[in-house]
């Protein structure tokens, strides 16, 4: 079977600036990808390619097989993504954006209802339910652009910088909740913590400039006697200097 | 479908969650009450109809309009929502066609609020009820024309008061173009061009409706121009979503 994140030869130009720069990859059914690179690098430009938002330049992003570009309705239905930043709409209530959310999603009278309870409790949102999201604080917001990508348990996740802003003991639980899910699910994350990927990710992939400069499970990255973060300042200070 | 009426109703709850929606409609009323009663002479004038009415709502749907499309798009753009917006399972057109519907909802239920003067007329005299209803027929083709600029002006920008300005201006163009002021000059002119200002102008179309004349040539005029300005937007949308 093939793997249910799919990306070939993806690249994105902005004008004479190209973010993303010819990368490729593929995530399986129980992996969790760990997308490393300094700001700028192309890690969200990628997700974004890969959530249908942004239009690559050249080459293909499939999501369970169904190409973004082609079939973009359909390779969404199957995946849950959290933007960077985790925007939300901040006059509507927590339940009432959910609520819209799952009707989007196709879910109808009581079942968007389960769907909406189900996402509220994974993420830890029932105290705040009918709070306006405008009232809310960071760790909260972060929370219910989590529950929105969620809602429907989709075989994909894109979650770019899911513990941004979140306290220690959230960040905790946000690496809990996807270690849980991870066994029946393709996840792709972005993340500046280098901890992050120790703790729940089953492979690091490192770029930097819109090319990929290493993907491989982290304990390998790590392994000549260097830590993780050596590692990365080596591999993404390196091309900076040169230039 | 589904899609398009969970966006058109998120939009309308929208309206009604900040004070956008009653300082419209209180205004829109009053204004619209007394322009007809002093202006337009209503009572002087000794005829039961609405046409001092129906008059000025072109004029004031102008300006208000615009007030109410400029966030449709903008709002989205700067909050970020559009990424959430256009990664969730909908095909573009449904987004754009479900933004509309929602602020022409909006627009009918503004105008069903002017009904006192229906009451009113009926009450004093005997007024040809099929003209008034021919009348808010028109009143809400020309809202929906407007909707439609207003919400591709609203897809260009990020800036919600550069989006007003442009669908008055160009909302005006259209609505003036069959002015006597404009077609004497044209005619005087360029004979061939004061006949295309006149075959596109809104206020030339909506006064053949106003009398009580429901063509279908005009509602295929209005029903046009309403889907060109949506394509318009679905194709602004489409190339700017990222920007």
């Amino acid at each position: 079977m093939a793997a249910l994140i799919e990306i070939e030869r993806l690249t994105k130009r902005f004008g004479a600036f190209t973010a993303v720069d010819d990368v490729s990859f593929s995530v399986d059914r129980g992996e969790v990808v760990g997308f490393l690179g300094p700001n700028g690098a192309g890690k969200s430009t990628t997700m974004k390619m890969l959530a249908g938002f942004v239009t690559p330049s050249a080459g293909t992003a499939r999501i369970c097989g169904k190409d973004v570009v082609d079939d973009p309705v359909a390779a969404k239905r199957s995946l849950g993504y959290l933007p960077e930043g985790a925007p939300t709409y901040p006059e509507m209530t927590v339940t009432a954006f959910l609520k819209f959310v799952a009707r989007i999603r196709g879910y109808r009278g009581i079942e968007a209802g389960e769907r909406v309870e189900d996402a509220m409790d994974l993420t830890q949102l029932q105290g705040v339910r009918l709070q306006p999201i405008e009232t809310l604080s960071k760790g909260f917001k972060r929370r219910v652009g989590l529950a929105q990508a969620l809602l429907h348990d989709p075989p994909v996740l894109v979650l770019d910088e899911p513990t941004d802003g979140l306290d220690p003991n959230q960040k905790h639980e946000v690496r809990e909740l996807i270690r849980r899910m991870a066994p029946d699910k393709a996840i792709l994350i972005s993340t500046h913590i280098l901890e992050e990927v120790d703790a729940v990710c089953t492979r690091a992939i490192i770029i930097a400039h819109g090319k990929v400069l290493a993907d491989s499970p982290p304990s390998a990255l790590a392994k000549p006697g260097k830590s993780l973060e050596q590692v990365f300042r080596d591999l993404t200070a390196r091309p900076a200097e040169a230039a | 479908m589904g899609g398009t009426l969970a966006v058109a109703r998120r939009e309308l709850a929208g309206y009604f969650a900040t004070p956008v929606a009653y300082v419209f409609i209180v205004i829109f009323l009053m204004m619209a009450g007394a322009l007809t009663f002093t202006i337009g002479g209503f009572f002087q004038r000794g005829q039961a109809d609405l046409s001092p009415f129906f008059n000025f709502v072109p004029w004031l749907f102008l300006f208000l309009v615009p007030a109410l499309t400029m966030r449709l798009w903008a709002e989205e753009r700067r909050l970020g929502t559009i990424e959430l917006l256009l990664t969730l399972p909908l095909p573009q057109w449904q987004a754009v066609l479900g933004k509309f519907l929602a602020a022409w909802a909006f627009c009918a239920i503004a105008l069903a609020l002017t009904f006192p003067l229906v009451v009113t007329v009926n009450y004093l005299g005997r007024p040809d009820n099929g003209v008034i209803a021919a009348g808010y027929v028109g009143c809400l083709l020309v809202a929906g024309a407007y909707l439609a600029v207003g919400a591709a002006m609203s897809a260009m920008t990020k800036n919600q008061v550069i989006a007003f300005v442009l669908a008055v201006a160009v909302c005006f163009l259209f609505a003036a173009a069959g002015s006597p002021v404009v077609t004497e000059f044209l005619s005087q002119r360029v004979p061939l061009l004061a006949e295309l200002a006149r075959g596109i102008s809104l206020i030339e179309r909506f006064n053949i409706l106003q009398r009580g004349v429901i063509a279908l040539r005009d509602v295929v005029f209005f029903a046009s121009f309403i889907g060109f300005f949506l394509f318009v937007n679905a194709v602004v949308i489409d190339h700017r979503k990222a920007d």
